[in-house]
């Protein structure tokens, strides 16, 4: 019995080397080539003059809001996007009814919606492109996203492309650029509204982690309203560090829209922005009235998950993902019976 | 603001160098931390009204009365201008030469001179044709001048077009176009592409027979001048600057309108040639690969046809005119503004891509005579002060150096190849034993004189131009070119740069310093 598979093995391994030398032979060409067929280096003597950045935080991405890539944008959140995340994500979608009050507040013959600052968490890629699918419909036509400068538009075909199909604006997570605060405002003021990632990136390991100050810095700046949006289940999906997506179920739940108060610091209504996040996560794990208690005691579990480290901390994830969406089953297809 | 020329230390992050070779060009990588690499500087900015300069220059001359002053009804006024040989490649119209005749034939209109002769001063060089006068000096000047005889070309074996007037303290002739040395006024229309140009050379060269060309134009006197670029330690500078005294002894009266020109040498899509490597685009890089491999898969002639008709869009920075040498001075100041790099130290090794032009092989072959002439005659002597490669060094260049000779432009080249360079190539042993033969050949006398022939005493001229550099280098190398041609030149054939730097190790060691002199666009290394 044991000489079968130490001989599958053998022949697995022959397989295998002969699968690595051919790859090798055939790729050996292009890893040879160098310049004029690749881009030169550059002498060590010589210092290049920086030329002006058109990437990162100084892409500029005033094209994609122009009539032609609105029209293609549209078209493209309709159909494709909007069956790729359906067939990902499954999602649900609550709390449309919360947003209501803001576009009765319109002046009368005003077709926009009022701006407002939506801010999820976020634990994928697929937040985006799910929030675009999910918002109420009267803002879908004017939502700009808020994307990592570094990471979206650190090359050109990248920022190019989450510019046509998401209308995103970079934003620096390094350090406080005033030119991104100063783009952002201004599309606000335009009737845009923004979703913006206040964690600043996609969660390392499942649970929340601390708000930045953004949204409650431009909300303070333009007066518009921040809408808390908990997203429940694309971790599950595709998380950071997953490689392909696992089809599953999200759920997306918009609070009450929160205005800053006057005087109010930032950091205040940071920390009120967050807690409001929070207790959309607990309701959205538990039950409405569950959550609503626990917010009014001061009990609502923190996004950012247990304070100790290491097992017990992963351990916690899995109890409440057991809770979350993500770990209900896709329910099946129904068939009606053939009746003949 | 253009950036000044500076020497590149090559280290492994250096990309390879292009070269040229010929109607052609390789990518060559150089030996690290040994090497270097002299780029020029970048064009200067042209002058912004070109005719309106023209015409201020012209109202306010150096050392010198207007033009305009000089002028009056009744005179005998001769306007000379230089020949294909400038610029290289030929510039786009409207060419220099024809703003600054018209600018000039507006002053004498307003004058009323009637008497007006236009002269390409070509001294032993081929006749130009139509279409090169026409492109020179523009057809409103062809057509007004040509047609009644009044626009032709210098006949240095005409003896009836010489006058012959006087010898220097050493005892050199002197003798020019007679209608040049009779007018009342000579003005010479110049255009200085390196600092060699202009000055007396422009006369007493441009406008010379053999007689008074055959005292500077010599092995001896081009041994002697360290180097052309410098009129200072140049014995052919000093020569021709002798000459001149004799012309203003004689009262040959010349105001002397000289102009530089940046090294904007490529038009589009050729500019990548004169970009540094590592500042390549990816079009630049597609531009290259695009090119090299299909002018390699081209005919040679018609690959010598597409480079032949470009037309440079290197334009007018300065132009001064008035007293010859005062004149000169300036202009060989603004072109050493365009083109010095200074360089620290000699070399063991210097290499040279040899491009598909030179003076004298405008819409023709480069054979390999001028494949001499212009490493070791020009690229060679682009220095001052001291030579770019130490006394006992080796010059590498690269070219195809196929025996190939245009037989209109270049019949004497073909006899000088097969049978003086087969007999020697000593400069002085050739100067003293063949130089007079083909000089006072009547068939090469008939077609300089009535077809587009170089002068049969050519080819010897180019070869005395190497002479310097000859003599100064230990070993000449050519890369990629012809065994027997090269062999024939005296030098060594190499297939590859690596087999080059192999065979000059046994001159100059197993570690010498390398430089490449990345020309054109051209320069002049000033060696400290």
């Amino acid at each position: 019995m044991a000489s079968v598979p130490s001989q599958y093995l053998r022949r697995a391994a022959r397989a295998a080397g002969t699968l690595e030398r051919t790859v090798a032979r055939v790729t050996a060409p292009g890893r040879n080539v160098g310049f004029p067929l690749r881009a030169p280096t550059v002498p060590a003597s010589v210092v290049v003059p920086a030329e002006p950045p058109t990437l990162g935080a100084d892409y500029d991405t005033d094209w994609a809001r122009t009539p032609i890539a609105r029209a293609a944008r549209e078209a493209l959140t309709a159909g494709l996007m909007s069956v790729v995340v359906r067939r990902l994500t499954d999602p649900e979608v609550h709390g449309h009814d919360r947003l209501a009050d803001l576009l009765k507040s319109r002046p009368d013959g005003d077709a926009e919606p009022p701006p407002v600052i939506f801010a999820p968490n976020h634990h994928s890629h697929l937040d985006t492109g799910l929030m675009v699918c999910s918002v109420p419909r009267p803002w879908r036509g004017r939502l700009v996203t808020a994307a990592a400068a570094d990471y979206f538009f650190d090359k050109r075909w990248k920022a190019t492309l989450s510019a046509l199909a998401l209308n995103v604006v970079p934003i620096d997570r390094e350090s406080t650029g005033r030119k991104s605060a100063d783009l952002i405002a201004g599309l606000i003021e335009q009737g845009w509204s923004l979703v913006i990632y206040p964690e600043g990136g996609r969660s390392p390991d499942g649970w929340g982690q601390g708000f930045k100050g953004g949204a409650a810095y431009l909300a303070a700046r333009t007066g518009v309203p921040v809408v808390p949006v908990f997203i429940d289940g694309t971790d599950s999906i595709m998380g950071k560090g997953m490689s392909r997506p696992k089809p599953g179920r999200a759920r997306v739940t918009f609070g009450h829209p929160i205005h800053p108060q006057p005087g109010e610091s930032t950091r205040r209504f940071n920390d009120r922005i967050q807690r409001a996040v929070a207790q959309l996560a607990d309701e959205s794990t538990t039950d409405f009235w569950s959550a609503k208690r626990r917010a009014a005691a001061g009990a609502t579990p923190a996004l950012t998950g247990p304070a100790y480290a290491g097992w017990r901390r992963r351990w916690a994830l899995t109890k409440r993902r057991q809770r979350g969406i993500a770990s209900w089953r896709r329910p099946p297809e129904r068939r009606w019976p053939d009746l003949g | 603001m253009p950036r000044p020329g500076f020497v590149l230390d090559v280290d492994r992050s250096t990309p390879p160098t292009l070269f040229w070779r010929g109607e052609g060009f390789s990518l060559e990588k150089l030996p690290p931390d040994r090497s270097r690499v002299i780029y020029a500087p970048e064009p200067l900015p042209a002058i912004d009204d070109i005719d309106g300069t023209i015409r201020h220059a012209l109202d306010h001359p150096i050392d010198s009365d207007p033009l305009r002053e000089q002028m009056f009804a009744g005179m005998k006024l001769t306007v000379a201008f230089d020949d294909v040989s400038l610029p290289l490649p030929k510039m786009r119209r409207p060419d220099i030469r024809q703003r600054v005749i018209e600018a000039v034939l507006d002053v004498a209109a307003e004058a009323g001179v009637d008497d007006v002769h236009l002269i390409a001063a070509l001294a032993l060089h081929r006749r130009m044709t139509e279409g090169e006068l026409r492109h020179a000096v523009g057809n409103r000047v062809y057509d007004a001048f040509a047609p009644s005889g009044a626009l032709y070309q210098h006949d240095a074996e005409d003896p009836d077009q010489l006058a012959f007037l006087g010898q220097t303290a050493q005892g050199e002739d002197v003798e020019i176009n007679k209608r040049a040395a009779e007018s009342d006024l000579l003005v010479y229309v110049n255009i200085n592409m390196v600092a060699m140009d202009g000055g007396w050379k422009s006369t007493a060269v441009g406008l010379a027979s053999y007689r008074s060309l055959r005292p500077h134009h010599n092995p001896t006197t081009m041994e002697a001048s360290h180097s052309f670029m410098d009129q200072h330690r140049s014995e052919l500078h000093h020569s021709t600057w002798r000459m001149g005294q004799v012309l203003v002894d004689a009262g040959v009266k010349v105001f002397q309108i000289e102009s530089t020109i940046n090294t904007d040498t490529f038009p589009a899509p050729f500019d990548f040639l004169l970009k540094r490597e590592w500042e390549w685009s990816a079009k630049d890089r597609a531009m290259y690969l695009g090119t090299s491999k299909s002018l390699s898969k081209l005919p040679v002639s018609a690959a010598r046809k597409i480079f032949h008709s470009i037309e440079a869009p290197h334009q007018m920075t300065s132009i001064q005119c008035g007293e010859v040498e005062a004149v000169h001075r300036q202009t060989t100041e603004h072109v050493y503004r365009q083109q010095l790099v200074e360089v620290q130290g000699q070399t063991d090794i210097l290499t040279m891509g040899i491009p598909f032009i030179c003076p004298y092989n405008v819409h023709s072959i480069m054979n390999p005579i001028l494949v001499m002439c212009t490493g070791l005659g020009y690229f060679f002597n682009l220095y001052r002060n001291k030579p770019l490669v130490r006394e006992g060094g080796v010059v590498i260049m690269t070219h195809p150096t196929l025996p190939d000779f245009n037989p209109v432009h270049h019949p004497s080249y073909i006899d000088f190849y097969e049978q003086v360079l087969a007999d020697t190539t000593d400069p002085h042993e050739m100067s003293t034993t063949w130089e007079e033969r083909y000089a006072n050949d009547d068939w090469y006398r008939h077609l300089y004189r009535t077809s587009n022939a170089y002068h049969g005493v050519h080819p010897f001229y180019m070869w005395y131009w190497g002479a310097h550099g000859m003599k100064h280098c230990a070993k000449v190398i050519i890369v990629g070119g012809n065994a027997k041609a090269v062999r024939r030149l005296g030098f060594v054939p190499a297939s590859t740069m690596s087999d080059a730097f192999e065979m000059a190790s046994d001159v100059v060691g197993r570690s010498p310093t390398i430089t490449h002199l990345k020309t054109p666009p051209l320069m002049i290394a000033d060696v400290v």
